[in-house]
């Protein structure tokens, strides 16, 4: 699934083609680890990209190559037509980019922070106020506006990062695991707000390790493990690579899912695989009639099921059968710096 | 949440003109003085140390140093003032290290804007700092009843040498900020060497009673240069000479640490 096509060279080729980012062999190493080894990136202007990846994959190394932060040891790409290397004033002033740690000034209030950015972006005087005051209203923010920001929830704090990265609209919004650590609610917020800045143009490039982040947002998806695309096509595509059919099982006593395991190997000849809860089994059954059949064993077995169901295989279900190792962070590679 | 696009098109319709090297600096000196609103308490840790510097060697080591604690806080004074700088010196490093630490920079870095700005802007900051804690000790001085015999005049000449003097200093800490991922390890490392530095200097006492080869270090370390120009300006007397001495090390330091903090910054990853 690499896109391996050779596009012509240089930004006004790119720019007819529609790319709003376009890498080539990105690597970049920190010593012996191998943080990006190599990644072949081609993403369509105003469209939603999601790099999916758990922990330490490479994804933020990536990310921050691509926002000027982090200089590649090889490779090219270029941003909005412009190269990563030989322009990155011009790069940068087409971008923005909000990391994973909220890149706010803690002890200032959300409308310094907002008024300091737009100032350093060339609004003077009372336009950079009223720059702040609009976004900050724009994003649910106007009442907490003179509160210093470390008094900020999780989800506000995430609102008002995503918030200052507009104050001038880029063409590319980097952004950064944009809910890990949000509550439901706060995350459905963000969601919403982001579909809305694709929705006016904007390209959104978005890193995150939750499957269903990149399943409801991302027209596209790339998967990316130990700093190498294993696979990129839209959800639909992924899944349809997985398998057609998956039967997935929740089995009621914890104690037995080894049994379980074991028995739907032997019936439907795939390995399951376990969810990260632990109870929930998943299984590549390619007829209902199989899947049928395994369900009959499990109770036959004595072993109780709260719920079973036939459906397509979720992200995680792809990740499993990309990697053969389920989507959890890699302690090997966690020292990605950030 | 309900106008987001039309502040996307409000963006769209007016994006400003890039602004130039000099106000992206004066914005970052802007941010420095919106500290000193939030985080008053901060003056508490500039002025402190130096305030019980000034009360302890006037009038427990006063008498036995200068004859009397009146005679001692005149020949004390500018001293104080020196070392106030270059302490505080720190606390600007300190600053930056946890600005690091917390990816703010990383927004300033993805900016279009001059690469040095940031640090220019944290020397704005620390020039208004060494300005208040200078007034403050030098008040306190003159309500103990130290007079500078060169008047006003003198007393501006001295504040102007501790501004070029702060802003030297400045640079180093910045350096080791950027060098050091946790604040608390720059302020040790910061005053392991400072120490030594102010107090093997003229600042406390005339260096006639000291054995010579520690002599020979106290007349050409630069604090005992920039006290010598502090107390030529403020006491009457002072020579181009001195004023030549005391500005070496901040000119030098600045011209070799202001490249290396680009090259370190520009490289960080």
């Amino acid at each position: 699934m690499n896109d391996a096509k050779s596009l012509p060279r240089g930004s006004a080729a790119e720019a007819a083609a529609g790319l709003a980012i376009s890498a080539r062999g990105l690597v970049k190493h920190f010593g012996d680890v191998k943080a990006v080894d190599g990644i072949d990136l081609e993403v369509p202007r105003g469209t939603i990209f999601a790099i999916l990846g758990p922990n330490g994959a490479g994804k933020t190394t990536f990310m921050r190559m691509l926002a000027t932060l982090s200089r590649p040891d090889r490779g090219e790409a270029s941003v909005m037509g412009h190269d990563l290397v030989t322009e990155p004033d011009a790069v940068r002033a087409a971008i923005a980019m909000t990391g994973q740690f909220a890149s706010l000034d803690e002890d200032l209030t959300g409308r310094e922070n907002m008024i300091l950015l737009a100032r350093l972006w060339g609004f003077r005087g009372n336009r950079a106020s009223r720059r702040a005051d609009d976004l900050l209203s724009a994003f649910d923010l106007a009442d907490a506006a003179h509160k210093q920001v470390k008094d900020y929830s999780g989800g506000m704090r995430r609102r008002l990062d995503i918030a200052a990265s507009l104050i001038v609209t880029p063409g590319v919004l980097f952004l950064d695991e944009p809910t890990t650590g949000l509550d439901p609610k706060a995350r459905q917020g963000v969601w919403r707000m982001i579909r809305r800045l694709a929705g006016a143009g904007v390209t959104i490039l978005l890193t995150t390790q939750y499957l269903d982040e990149a399943d409801q947002l991302a027209a596209r998806i790339a998967v990316i493990d130990h700093g190498r695309k294993i696979a990129e096509g839209t959800s639909r595509e992924l899944k349809a690579a997985t398998g057609s059919g998956f039967l997935n099982v929740t089995v009621a006593d914890q104690a037995r899912i080894g049994d379980a395991l074991r028995l739907l190997e032997e019936t439907l000849g795939a390995p399951p695989h376990k969810s990260a809860e632990g109870g929930q089994l998943s299984v590549l059954a390619n007829t209902a009639g199989a899947a049928n059949g395994a369900v009959g064993k499990l109770l036959a077995a004595g072993i109780d099921l709260t719920d079973y169901s036939m459906g397509q295989p979720s992200l995680d279900d792809v990740f499993f059968a990309l990697t053969g190792h389920p989507a959890e962070a890699d302690e090997t590679q966690e020292a990605e710096p950030s | 949440m309900s106008d987001t696009n039309a502040v996307l098109n409000l963006g769209v319709a007016e994006r400003p003109s890039p602004p130039s090297a000099f106000s992206n600096a004066l914005v970052f000196g802007w941010r420095a003085m919106l500290k000193f609103k939030h985080l008053p308490e901060q003056l508490f840790d500039l002025v402190m140390t130096p305030i019980m510097f000034t009360l302890l060697f006037t009038f427990v080591f006063g008498g036995a140093l200068a004859g009397s604690t009146a005679d001692y806080l005149q020949f004390f004074l500018p001293g104080i003032l020196v070392q106030t700088v270059v302490f505080n010196s720190v606390y600007s490093g300190m600053g930056l290290s946890t600005d690091l630490s917390k990816g703010l920079f990383d927004r300033f870095r993805s900016l279009p804007i001059w690469s040095l700005a940031p640090f220019a802007g944290l020397m704005v900051g620390d020039v208004l700092r060494h300005l208040i804690a200078g007034l403050i000790i030098l008040t306190i001085g003159l309500i103990l009843g130290y007079r500078p015999e060169a008047g006003v005049a003198g007393v501006v000449g001295a504040f102007a040498m501790l501004i070029a003097i702060g802003f030297g200093m400045g640079w180093v800490f910045i350096v080791l900020g950027l060098l050091i991922r946790t604040p608390t390890t720059v302020m040790t490392v910061g005053f392991s060497f400072l120490f030594p530095l102010v107090f093997a200097s003229n600042i406390m006492v005339e260096p006639a009673t000291m054995p010579g080869w520690l002599r020979a270090f106290v007349e050409v370390n630069p604090v005992s240069l920039m006290t010598t120009a502090l107390r030529g300006f403020m006491g009457g007397g002072i020579t181009a000479a001195e004023i030549g001495l005391a500005l070496i090390a901040p000119v030098l330091l600045t011209l070799l640490l202001a490249p290396l903090t680009l090259w370190i910054y520009l490289r960080r990853e």
